[in-house]
């Protein structure tokens, strides 16, 4: 029986809170830095088998060989890795009592995006009543799911009940070394997502509505990892529309993929973290490794939505192993303020008649700086492998910067590669023009920069591709004088 | 309707526009004529509210109110339209899409509801077909890959959407064949009622053929130098700008 978000969000209007399990784990956190013994400390309380301790400690010792990457066009103060508190117990976040005591720009932030009241108070962290719980959302989705044998559950959980499947695809796309964050994140990673799709399942749903609400408590070095088996199929949504007011300065994420034989995964991301405040303070650092793996005749594709965070250092990835795979990358960033964006992707071409699309949107306003870098690799042994990529660029103002970094290495003579780039200026004929249709000037650059965006917002599920439009809007609001 | 005092305007420090007078009524059809720079479309625009040139004195009142000092947009949501003579493009945007967020801004700014995804779909047929547009059109880009006929077309198509009290044409005859011309005189002449206004800017008579207008002005050098009925198009016709200029 297929089982759609709605009869979900019906089911939990309607439930009572069956499950009364609470995470009351007391705010738990260790002192900074980093060594074995904080490495060790955190496998033990997440309870975690030896192999895995190991494996950690591995990747620990990797990382203190490495160093920070510094070749993107970015500039910000280094983190300083032993002033950073590595194991934080998910803290218990109810620092209100109501949502009067919230910060009012935030409340009138979620009604925009038409976020309601019940997960307005989860995302602020106000103590709910009627508890729309990750875990009770995450249990009904689960005994959904059990029925097709597809596994959908913490990278934790993971580890303990499914060791073979997580010690088998863990770290076999993004090597531990693969950089200096896939090693960090690799020593020290918090939790995360798993998710096992078995031969010849289709996933009768998006896996979005647990990501939105269990946003809240995500970690600070998230680690997801998704298996595709032969002739499945999964979409898989992460991320959150809503502001995250984390404190948390640096995240350093690992996200694999891995899509069998005929398999095809498509992931989709709005990221919305902090990005510092007007004048370029504070804001999240967003470093992430996110690759893919394509076996014979299997298709990933990734969506992206880049609207937060003070640096983003991102580039998913597909390797294009088997023959006939295809690589899809899709992307809107938008930097305003002092953010900066080195954005975009790497399509690998190994196997024989492989096939990848890069669509890149980027949108920069105010003092932000916006780069587009792509790698299309094509092996020598990928005959007639085919690549389209096209990179445009919208600047609003004469302050910020757009920037594309193309990367083309064919070694195999009968590749195709086209590659097509623009750069425009949101003009003030197009601005005067929708002003004269009785349409202000907000409005005017919400729906010229939505046109922009179209091909990539269309390739978002229906629902995320609405929150994701308003979320453009808010987040070039008073971008333009 | 409209009611302009002694306007004078200017770009960069340069005189545009040196004392402009002019009094529209409900109704009525006016027509502004007048050679290549002698202010006619900086006139329009700046009835609409482009603030790229300077106001140095005098007032545009509408619908009794000076509107000097309002925005663009404001002016629009009370009721004045201006069909550009250069449309720009918004890729990604429908014609659809930008004409139900145009109504339903307007319609919000003054006070009302938007208006149903039906009765629009239904108003958007009616006026499509007053016009002989087809309806692949209205699902193109906004202007992109437009001729300059669908460009026009398509400013008059809005302004039968909008049903402004004040519309102002600017030179919407330019880039248009003499189908096209028939079909766009038609339309405008249609929506023309006891209650509303239209200001004609062109350069040439032919399209008052068409649009037959009760008042024609000719410009030159940023003034009104010539007014009376329709016989003064005529007149210009045979006997060239060179008449007025001297």
């Amino acid at each position: 029986m297929a089982y759609t978000e709605e009869e979900l969000k019906k089911e939990l209007e309607t439930q009572e809170y069956e499950y009364g399990f609470v995470t009351d784990i007391d705010s738990e956190t260790f002192e900074q830095g980093l060594n074995e013994n904080v490495i060790k400390e955190i496998s033990k309380r997440k309870e975690e088998p030896e192999w895995m301790t190991d494996w950690r400690l591995q990747a620990y010792r990797n990382w203190k060989k490495m160093s920070e990457p510094d070749w993107s066009n970015v500039k910000y103060e280094k983190p300083d890795f032993q002033k950073i508190s590595y194991y934080s117990a998910p803290k218990s976040k109810d620092k209100y009592e109501s949502l009067d005591e919230v910060d009012p720009e935030l409340l009138k932030t979620f009604d925009k995006l038409g976020i309601s009241i019940d997960e307005q108070k989860k995302l602020a962290g106000v103590a709910v009543d009627v508890v729309v719980d990750s875990v009770s959302v995450a249990t009904t989705f689960k005994a959904t799911l059990a029925e097709k044998g597809i596994i959908f559950c913490s990278i934790s959980e993971a580890i303990k009940d499914y060791p073979e499947l997580v010690k088998k695809y863990i770290g076999s796309v993004v090597p531990q070394k693969d950089n200096f964050y896939s090693a960090l994140n690799s020593a020290v990673f918090s939790d995360g997502s798993f998710c096992y799709i078995p031969k010849g399942v289709r996933c009768p749903m998006e896996l979005s509505t647990y990501f939105r609400i269990n946003q809240a408590g995500t970690g600070q070095f998230e680690r997801t990892l998704v298996i595709a088996d032969k002739g499945s199929y999964v979409s898989y949504l992460e991320g959150c529309t809503a502001p995250s007011r984390d404190e948390n300065q640096l995240h350093a994420a690992v996200v694999e993929l891995i899509a069998l034989d005929n398999a095809e995964i498509k992931y989709s991301t709005v990221q919305n973290w902090f990005p510092g405040n007007k004048n370029g303070k504070g804001g999240v650092f967003n470093f992430v490794t996110k690759r893919g793996l394509c076996h014979t005749n299997a298709k990933i594709s990734w969506t992206q939505v880049e609207t937060g965070s003070a640096v983003t250092w991102k580039y998913p990835s597909c390797i294009l192993k088997g023959d006939n795979s295809i690589g899809e990358f899709y992307s809107i960033a938008v930097t305003n303020n002092y953010q900066q964006a080195d954005t975009g992707t790497k399509m690998i071409h190994l196997g024989k008649n492989t096939k990848s699309t890069i669509i890149s949107k980027g949108i920069s306003a105010g003092k932000s700086q916006n780069s587009y870098r792509g790698l299309v690799h094509v092996s020598p042994n990928a005959k007639n492998a085919r690549n389209f990529s096209q990179c445009d660029s919208l600047l609003m103002g004469n302050k910020c910067g757009a920037h594309t970094f193309p990367y083309i290495e064919a070694k195999n003579n009968t590749a195709m590669i086209e590659h097509e780039a623009s750069t425009s200026k949101i003009g003030e004929d197009q601005i005067f023009y929708c002003n004269q249709r009785g349409i202000d000037t907000e409005k005017a650059i919400a729906l010229i920069v939505n046109g922009f965006s179209k091909e990539v917002l269309n390739k978002l599920p229906m629902e995320f591709a609405v929150e994701a439009q308003k979320l453009l809007e808010i987040s070039l609001e008073g971008s333009v004088g | 309707m409209l009611s302009i005092d002694d306007l004078h305007v200017g770009i960069d420090g340069k005189p545009i526009l040196k004392g402009i007078n002019l009094d529209v009524r409900a109704g009525e059809v006016h027509a502004i004529m007048g050679p290549n720079g002698s202010g006619k479309s900086t006139l329009s625009s700046v009835i609409a509210g482009n603030e790229t040139y300077e106001i140095d004195k005098g007032n545009i009142m509408f619908k009794g109110e000076n509107i000097i000092d309002l925005a663009p947009e404001e002016r629009a949501h009370k009721g004045i339209f201006l069909s550009f003579q250069y449309p720009v493009e918004i890729p990604g945007i429908s014609v659809t899409n930008f004409i139900k967020t145009s109504i339903n801004s307007n319609l919000k700014a003054r006070g009302k509801d938007e208006m149903p995804a039906n009765k629009m779909l239904k108003k958007i047929r009616e006026k499509a077909e007053l016009l002989d547009i087809d309806s692949k059109f209205l699902s193109r880009s906004l202007n992109e890959g437009f001729s300059g006929g669908e460009k026009k077309r398509n400013e008059i198509f809005q302004m039968a959407m909008l049903e402004p009290s004040l519309s102002i044409l600017d030179e919407t005859d330019s880039g248009l064949d003499i189908d096209a011309l028939k079909i766009v005189a038609n339309g405008v002449n249609k929506l023309r009622n006891k209650a509303n206004a239209v200001v004609v800017i062109t350069h040439y008579q032919r399209l008052l053929d068409y649009i037959v207008p009760d008042y024609v002005h000719v410009m030159h050098d940023g003034k009104i130098v010539k007014s009376g009925n329709k016989e003064l198009a005529h007149e210009l016709e045979e006997k060239g700008y060179d008449w007025i200029k001297s």
